[in-house]
């Protein structure tokens, strides 16, 4: 059994908002509608069965280079025209930019993708408690020292349509399903933590095995870890760690930071900013990418991007507004928070080109040095204006080319802008991750590490 | 919002399979944002959510539905899906009579903000803009935002209870950047209480402004953050966090049950410097995290969770309480009406000590003193925590001298609270905060007076 795509309807909603736009207006409207299931088992039963229904509306209003937005958590039509009213009252308040405009057609060919999958729709409510439960009892067999905290499975069906008075006119729908588990692991009066997950597009996709394996392994890995002496050291950032790296560094390199002043890396365009070893892109198309996709926040197709080519900044990424203000061509990165605002320019599926060893093989060739698999803190302790750069970490000691003890509570920190010249190598076990950034090891020199 | 003959046939359609307890959680939100950015408003925007979470429990199952469909047949729909997702059996049917709690504001609003003119609040944004740039000719970009909220709530379960609240917040929030020949800077702060327009009789915006501006400036000299474990005094009113990280969230009772928290059978024993004594207090006027009710339609109050070191209880939301049979502390607290309650903090402080805070700094010969912290984080498990520091200087010989750079502190919980040894008594409460927990979001204050902790670890990048 399959359903219809009904983003169409929803398209039909947008194209009625649009039609309301005065002479001299510009009008953009952007609605969803979505679908979700969450389990949550622990201990062998149902903790939580939670069935989510959302829907909203947003709606973006420009005059005369002032812009007014307004948004709700609802299709009912007599709020719609509510929403438009309110928009239209915002943009009073507005002041003039003359750069502020919607996105417009600009010929770039779609590339499309499979986001839907109706297997996932056939999916009964009894199977997906039993891949949560699947997944408790494989990560507790794992590891005899391994306790469950809870098991989870999700699935989200989401619509979006968007449509403006300068002729963007889209719709699409996509669905998936996600497992996670976190996990403990205890030796006498210690614990330590971990997770595992695992993504698909239906549930035969799930590797239920992988997430539980990892769950067991990274919670056990830590424990007896010490506290390590603060040093200067090579960095081995695990495939997961590289990807929030990756994520920091494609936030500095877009167009908006650059216009409002807030880029590092704004008048480096053609500056070697990172090891020749160094090629990253932004690349949605690629059907592998957790985050691929056809078009972008904005109504766009998505493209390929090379951000850094061989260590030499290429370009930024754009949205159509911060690409008017530079005078280029917009990327295709309108990216959208939700119903309400308007889209910013943000990079939307990040992967560094890899190289070719395996990780063991890069560890055998590092004296002394850290494997870092987890980070704490990226929220707090890096600042992609200034660059300042510092992370509480967790891992393992690297002597002599070899793997050995585990260390925690401790920090590492650089800049981000000696971080991406320090790069030494970067490894061939490319990881597509549940994440916009994918993964791959990453070896970086003389980082501080901050311990005893 | 919803009359109370049709909430109890909504509990009593929850209560069809067999349920023990059903709940709906009802509210509706109105808010207004403005942004400045680049010199000038970007944009207002205005928005509305409405709809209502239905909860019902059955054993140890819990079903969760919600829909923005506030009608009588979209709250019995929700109903049924969230009965269908705990079945245990056929329950038949249960009749329900809610009797009405009344909710005593902790709060009281002098000007809702609804009511205030959209004019008036950009002008907030303009003098803030204008106050940031005259700090310094340093200063290369200012964004700032406004914001409000009012949400009506109404909360109705299978044991009678309704309860029914209002909700305002009024916040302002201040970033810059400076720029110089070291590069760029970046300085923030924030006001937000649960207060209405009358906020801004009560605050400078201009003073706002200055200090985010100030506090960029300030960096542009700073030399980087020192490396490795030494004492640090942490200035009244910012670090409030580090209790929020380093405790708050290990006394939290549905992680403790787990046993995912390293204060798990703790109590009764010393766990922090008998200096401490921390409260979290849901009932402190005007504050971020303040509320006259629990999102399940408790009381806020004020709980002693250390006092004298020693720690007395964990915070307890419905379910937890309800399963160990203990009473619910008010900290029952959800995002939205989409999703389910959780145990959370609300205002979270550590109580006055007797030190003069000059003399903490005076006795110190040589460590970190923080003046400004941005986030954190903590793994409740292990107790490792981390927050950001945002405003920092290095102490030399019981003297402030040198700003430093931006970067992390590291440590673990328990042991940071053994290693307080130095109270003051200039009690402050921080920035306003939001504390996320397991994807949700919820509004939260802290606060202390300037203390001292005896080694943490600076995770700077200078020897």
């Amino acid at each position: 059994m399959s359903s219809p795509d009904r983003s169409i309807e929803l398209l039909a909603i947008a194209d009625r908002v649009v039609a309301m736009a005065k002479p001299g207006e510009q009008v953009e409207a952007y609605v969803s509608r979505s679908l979700s299931t969450d389990v949550r088992v622990y201990e062998g039963e149902v903790e939580h069965f939670v069935s989510a229904q959302s829907e909203g509306i947003g709606i973006r209003v420009i005059r005369d280079g002032r812009t007014g937005t307004s948004y709700a958590g609802t299709l009912d039509p007599s709020q719609i025209a509510e929403v438009l009213a309110e928009a239209r009252d915002n943009l009073t308040y507005g002041e003039v930019d003359e750069w502020a405009g919607l996105a417009e057609p600009d010929g770039v060919a779609v590339v499309p993708q499979t986001l839907w999958d109706e297997r996932l729709e056939d999916t009964s409510t009894a199977r997906k408690i039993e891949l949560a439960k699947e997944l408790e009892r494989r990560a507790l067999a794992a590891d005899g020292r391994v306790r469950v905290d809870d098991s989870n499975y999700s699935d989200a069906f989401g619509e979006a349509a968007v449509a403006t008075t300068t002729g963007i006119r889209v719709a699409g729908r996509e669905n998936g399903c996600y497992l996670s588990v976190g996990t403990l692991a205890d030796d006498g009066d210690e614990t330590q933590t971990g997770f595992g997950f695992a993504v698909g597009r239906n549930t035969d996709e799930l590797d239920v095995d992988k997430a539980a394996r990892e769950a067991a392994d990274r919670a056990t890995r830590l424990l007896g870890a010490t506290k390590p002496k603060s040093r200067r050291v090579t960095v081995v950032l695990d495939p997961y760690v590289t990807a929030q790296f990756l994520g920091i560094i494609g936030s500095t390199l877009n167009g908006e930071s650059v216009v409002k002043g807030r880029s590092l890396f704004a008048n480096r365009l053609g500056d070697h900013v990172a090891n020749p070893l160094v090629t990253l892109l932004d690349d949605p198309t690629n059907p592998l990418a957790y985050t691929a996709t056809d078009i972008d926040g904005e109504g766009l197709a998505a493209r390929r991007n090379v951000l850094i080519d061989a260590g030499r900044l290429e370009m930024f990424v754009q949205s159509s507004y911060s690409a008017r203000r530079m005078g280029v061509a917009t990327t295709g990165n309108g990216v959208r928070g939700g119903v309400g605002g308007a889209p910013s320019a943000g990079c939307l599926a990040l992967q560094v080109v890899p190289g070719s060893r395996s990780q063991a093989e890069i560890v055998a060739g590092i004296d002394d040095g850290i494997l870092i698999q987890q980070v704490q803190g990226l929220h707090s302790g890096v600042n992609p204006v200034s660059g300042d750069f510092s992370t509480g970490a967790a891992g393992l000691l690297i002597t002599g080319g070899t793997v050995g003890a585990p260390v925690r509570e401790f920090t590492i920190a650089s800049t981000l802008q000696k971080m991406l010249l320090d790069i030494t190598e970067v490894g061939g076990d490319l990881e597509w991750l549940p994440m916009r950034a994918t993964g791959v090891s990453l070896v970086i020199h003389d980082v501080t590490m901050s311990g005893a | 919002m919803i009359d109370n003959d049709v909430l109890e046939r909504v509990l009593s359609a929850g209560l069809r399979t067999g349920a023990e307890f059903a709940e709906v959680f009802a509210s509706d939100w109105r808010g207004t944002s403005v942004g400045l950015d680049d010199g000038r408003i970007e944009q207002m925007s205005s928005g509305r959510n409405r709809g209502a979470g239905i909860r019902v429990i059955n054993g140890e199952t819990t079903g969760f539905a919600h829909t923005a469909d506030l009608s009588e047949a979209g709250l019995l729909a929700a109903a049924r899906v969230a009965a269908e997702a705990a079945r245990q059996g056929d329950g038949g049917t249960r009749v329900i009579a809610l009797s009405e709690r009344s909710t005593k504001s902790v709060s009281p609003i002098e000007v809702d903000p609804s009511g205030v003119s959209k004019s008036a609040k950009v002008e907030l944004l303009r003098r803030v803009d204008e106050s940031a740039r005259a700090t310094g000719g340093a200063i290369s970009q200012v964004s700032a935002g406004y914001s409000d909220g009012r949400t009506q709530i109404v909360i109705a379960n299978s044991d009678g209870l309704v309860a029914r609240d209002e909700r305002i917040r009024t916040l302002l929030r201040v970033s810059a950047v400076a720029n110089g020949d070291t590069g760029m800077q970046t300085g923030f702060d924030s006001v937000g209480h649960t207060m209405g327009f009358e906020l801004f009789d009560k605050v400078q915006v201009e003073e706002i402004a200055r200090v985010a501006a100030q506090r960029a400036i300030t960096k542009l000299k700073a030399r980087p953050a020192p490396s490795g474990a030494m004492p640090v005094v942490i200035k009244a009113g910012s670090g409030g966090v580090l209790f929020h990280e380093a405790c708050g969230h290990g006394l939290e009772a549905d992680l403790v049950a787990k046993g995912a928290s390293v204060y798990r059978g703790k109590v009764g024993e010393l766990v922090a410097s008998p200096l401490v004594t921390l409260v979290d207090d849901g009932t402190m006027t005007h504050e971020w995290g303040a509320i006259a009710i629990d999102d399940e339609g408790h009381p806020s109050q004020y709980n002693v969770l250390i006092e004298n070191g020693v720690l007395t209880d964990y915070m307890w939301d419905f379910l937890r309480a309800r399963k160990e049979g203990r009473r619910q502390s008010g900290n029952g607290r959800r995002q939205s009406y989409k999703d389910l309650p959780m145990v959370r903090m609300t205002n979270t402080y550590v109580l006055n000590g007797h030190d003069e805070p000059d003399d903490i700094i005076k006795d110190t010969a040589s460590g970190v003193y923080v003046a400004h912290l941005g986030g954190g984080s903590v793994n409740t498990a292990t107790g490792d925590f981390v927050f950001g520091m945002t405003e920092a200087y290095l102490i030399e010989n019981g003297e402030i001298t040198e700003p430093l750079r931006e970067g992390n502190l590291i440590g673990n919980g328990p042991q940071v609270l053994r290693d307080i040894d130095r109270l003051g008594n200039d009690f402050a409460m921080g920035n306003p905060g939001t504390c996320g927990k397991d994807g949700q979001g919820v509004p939260v204050g802290d606060g202390q007076p300037t203390l001292r902790v005896k080694s943490l670890t600076i995770g700077g990048t200078a020897a």
